[in-house]
């Protein structure tokens, strides 16, 4: 049995990802809090309720305000809320996808499996992102 | 392989690690049911967008019902709570002194949010 190999100290994968963990999760809370705000200046706190307030709050697409009273959308559909939302996106499943890897690579050893897996995850990661992208531009 | 420990899991499960250790795994497996949720409704958009799909509108049916909101409102906000303690901790080491005080300051931040979200949610589900 060989446990698994500690990456040394300083600049590695796992430093990195450490970091970006941290400063990610922290960037995602500005962004709902920026996006909960925005909404409420953009008169959401009148013209619709409380679900679709917090859709917009957690990400801040179109399709999550259309069935809402607001009548005028302006505010809530232009390239700004699509930088916030490719922000957010990346973000999220850059986050979620590396919060993956680090559970499975805690049931991994050095062997192979260990590869095939973070190419897989790599995948998913690339996938799930193309088609996020995808919806954000097409809406 | 992975690393050898000759733990069975019924011993595991008697392993007393108190709050740290149920936050952490309540943070591991929130952590991984919303990667499945938001995986799965990103697909579920992009099938209702692009295809009309019954298959995408199910999919949303479910995350609309009350007993799925509440289940989904527990895992993001404690995961986004416990997250928070970590990096706090993290940032401030001196600070790991009181790692299990900051686990019940964890979850007096918890329980009124989550209150309000159980309010929310049933006053709308049991007023329609």
């Amino acid at each position: 049995m060989i446990s698994r190999k500690v990456a040394k100290r300083g600049f590695s994968l796992d430093y990195i990802m450490w970091l970006f963990m941290r400063l990610s999760a922290l960037s995602l809370y500005a962004l709902g809090l920026t996006g909960l705000t925005a909404a409420l200046i953009m008169g959401a706190r009148t013209q619709t309720d409380l679900n679709t307030l917090i859709r917009w709050t957690f990400f801040q697409n179109p399709s999550h305000v259309f069935s809402s009273d607001i009548i005028n959308l302006d505010g809530f559909i232009n390239p700004y809320w699509q930088i916030m939302e490719f922000t957010a996106l990346f973000f999220g499943i850059t986050h979620g996808i590396n919060g993956l890897r680090s559970v499975v690579e805690d049931y991994m050893g050095s062997s192979w499996w260990r590869q095939v897996w973070r190419g897989f995850i790599f995948f998913l990661w690339l996938f799930i992102s193309l088609v996020a992208v995808y919806v954000v531009l097409a809406s | 392989m992975a690393l050898k420990r000759n733990v069975s899991f019924f011993t595991g499960l008697k392993y007393k690690g108190g709050g740290p250790m149920w936050a952490w795994i309540l943070h591991r497996t929130s952590g991984l049911t919303m990667v499945l949720f938001v995986g799965l409704h990103i697909s579920a958009g992009f099938l209702t967008q692009q295809f009309g799909s019954d298959v995408g509108i199910w999919i949303n049916t479910i995350y609309e019902n009350w007993i799925f909101q509440l289940a989904l409102f527990f895992l993001v906000i404690f995961h986004a709570i416990n997250g928070l303690r970590i990096t706090i901790l993290d940032l401030v080491p001196a600070l790991l002194e009181y790692q299990r005080e900051a686990i019940w300051l964890e979850w007096l931040v918890f329980i009124p949010i989550y209150g309000l979200v159980l309010f929310v949610v049933l006053k709308s589900t049991l007023g329609a």
